[in-house]
């Protein structure tokens, strides 16, 4: 990423590049660089990363937020495997990445495939709209989300009024449909993501790669899979990482539409975190579903990151 | 062009089919808050029967104390939103124009925060916070919420310095200007797109923050918009109607500024994932 600003040059002779730094700098002796990032580095270090090194040490700990911690080891570690609850809201994220992630990416390659054939005008007025829900507040989602999957609510209402009354039930309440619900939720807010992800990239792919694509001979399926999907590679992969990180810390949602329920039905590692750490003195517990999170997250991004180097290489800086 | 008449009605009906999904949540919300107020008993749509009800809008401004929770919430918007601005582009300048040993490393460190959820450090945060009587009062929010918006400014505004114009810079430098000028009157009056969507970013990023908030504070004269409606919630949960309203007025800000801004906000959101 930044390789390309220092073209060339002998590494090995510490003076030519003291002078290069010195003549590429803005007229300033380099070391008041430190200076002006110092504010900013105290309170990142301060708020930020200290905390975030003692969630790590919480989790070797078994604490209760009162009394004397003693020191856990890895049990902390190993309950996220054994603990059922720990384990079923682990699985549970993972079945809503399809949802947050998943579906959204498709749909939004769905589009970019119909688009890369016509020039869509109101494209300004569509891409508005299609990502509207990522600017409003979770909270707010979750409440306007209630109100349609609420027993008397709009979806209810629509099944009854085309006579498939028999398929209305209680989205949130039911131990089978509540987890799919508040994915839907998900998939409705990461839809417009990527869309507009796609939509951009689709635009930037050459209209002639479909020329030559359409006298080869290939129909809209290959066209797809020849053109549009190599084209949007990076798009894609910007998405998968937006969403599956947002997916992954989803905490605002299921604490507003279903408070982990029933029972356990809904229950996502952020909540399993919250509850264990502020409601039930479980602090290093949830320091290390918080560790745990954040090395997931970390994983995924370096993981979609590695999975599309090499191609499309340089296309954003 | 070979676009069919069939390829055209399936993109337009296909582009039509999402908008609407992504509206109707929205607006139900929007006709439910002048519905009449204890319709919708089910948690469902409550339809403005018999006109508009704008009395839920007082009724959740003064009864539910959205008065106190908006002002909350624009303190704490406001502060974060300047300070890390500063501080972000302060340090952006340093790593986009400036060379000096370690600067990657440090940089990087910064853009680790991008991957760092509000999980990976609320808990340690909330009892250090807690022992210098910092919770139940906006520096609790505030503190974090800077850290957090300086990871994505410092990466955000290096990219503008980098590609800022190098002759731009060395022209000011000979008229004589020092680093500190040459960044707030030369780089910051130009680089007005850049920092335009940094604000609106971060502020909407600040202004929906929920598990920060619900964590740091528990008095009711602290909590900023989306804690309040989830504890209004939790109180009214039969009276969709001023549930309603109280959701529009928290969305409004926000959605207000997208429609003025929405190219900003398109632009900086998408940039949140970092390419290695």
């Amino acid at each position: 990423m930044s390789a390309g600003t220092t073209t060339g040059g002998d590494r090995s002779r510490r003076g030519r590049l003291a002078e290069r730094y010195r003549r590429r700098a803005p007229g300033e002796p380099r070391a008041v660089g430190y200076l002006y990032i110092l504010p900013a580095l105290i309170v990142y270090a301060v708020v930020l990363l200290f905390p975030f090194g003692q969630s790590v040490w919480l989790s070797f700990l078994h604490w209760d937020g009162l009394t004397r911690a003693s020191y856990a080891g890895f049990s902390n570690y190993t309950q996220l495997f054994t603990d059922p609850d720990l384990r079923g809201a682990f699985w549970h994220a993972i079945v809503l990445l399809i949802f947050y992630s998943v579906i959204p990416v498709c749909i939004g390659l769905l589009l970019a495939a119909a688009m890369s054939r016509i020039r869509v005008r109101g494209m300004t007025f569509f891409r508005a709209v299609l990502f509207l829900p990522q600017v409003v507040a979770m909270v707010v989602s979750g409440v306007a989300w209630r109100a349609i999957l609420a027993p008397d609510g709009l979806l209810n209402s629509v099944l009854r009024g085309i006579g498939l009354g028999s398929l209305a039930r209680t989205w949130l309440g039911s131990y089978t449909f509540a987890l799919p619900s508040v994915g839907t939720i998900g998939a409705w807010v990461g839809m417009g993501l990527c869309m507009v992800l796609f939509l951009a990239g689709a635009q930037r792919i050459p209209k002639e790669l479909y020329e030559a694509a359409r006298i080869d001979g290939a129909g809209a399926i290959r066209e797809f899979f020849a053109v549009t999907l190599p084209g949007l590679r990076l798009e894609i992969s910007v998405a998968l990482t937006l969403t599956m990180i947002s997916g992954l810390k989803n905490f605002d949602v299921v604490y507003v539409t279903t408070s982990g329920g029933p029972g356990t039905a809904t229950t996502v590692p952020a909540y399993e975190l919250y509850q264990r750490a502020f409601q039930t003195n479980q602090v290093g517990s949830a320091g290390a579903i918080g560790v745990a999170l954040t090395v997931l997250i970390f994983l995924v991004t370096l993981l979609i990151g590695r999975l599309v180097e090499g191609k499309g290489e340089g296309k954003r800086a | 062009m070979t676009t069919s008449r069939t390829d055209r009605t399936m993109t337009y009906f296909v582009l039509a089919v999402f908008s609407v999904f992504s509206l109707v949540p929205l607006l139900g919300v929007l006709s439910s808050a002048f519905g009449k107020s204890g319709q919708g008993a089910g948690g469902g749509v409550a339809w403005p029967s018999d006109g508009l009800h704008w009395s839920n809008f007082a009724k959740a401004w003064t009864q539910g104390h959205f008065s106190t929770y908006l002002g909350n919430s624009a303190v704490v918007a406001v502060t974060v939103v300047v300070v890390a601005a500063v501080l972000a582009t302060m340090a952006a300048y340093a790593f986009g124009v400036m060379r000096f040993p370690g600067s990657t490393a440090l940089f990087y460190l910064f853009v680790l925060g991008l991957t760092l959820p509000a999980e990976s450090f609320v808990i340690p945060l909330y009892f250090d916070l807690r022992a210098l009587n910092l919770t139940d009062s906006l520096w609790g929010m505030i503190l974090p919420q800077t850290a957090q918006s300086l990871a994505f400014g410092v990466f955000w505004m290096r990219t503008y310095f980098r590609n800022s114009v190098g002759s731009v810079i060395e022209a000011a430098r000979i008229d004589g200007v020092r680093s500190w000028g040459i960044l707030w009157r030369v780089l910051v009056p130009m680089g007005r797109p850049a920092i335009t969507t940094m604000l609106v970013v971060t502020f909407m990023w600040t202004w929906n923050e929920f598990l920060l908030a619900l964590v740091m504070i528990s008095d009711d004269a602290h909590r900023t918009v989306p804690l309040g409606l989830a504890f209004f919630q939790g109180a009214h949960s039969s009276d969709n109607a001023l549930l309603s309203a109280a959701c529009v007025l928290i969305a409004l800000p926000v959605v207000i500024v997208y429609v003025i801004l929405q190219r900003s906000f398109i632009a900086g959101m998408l940039s949140g994932a970092v390419k290695e």
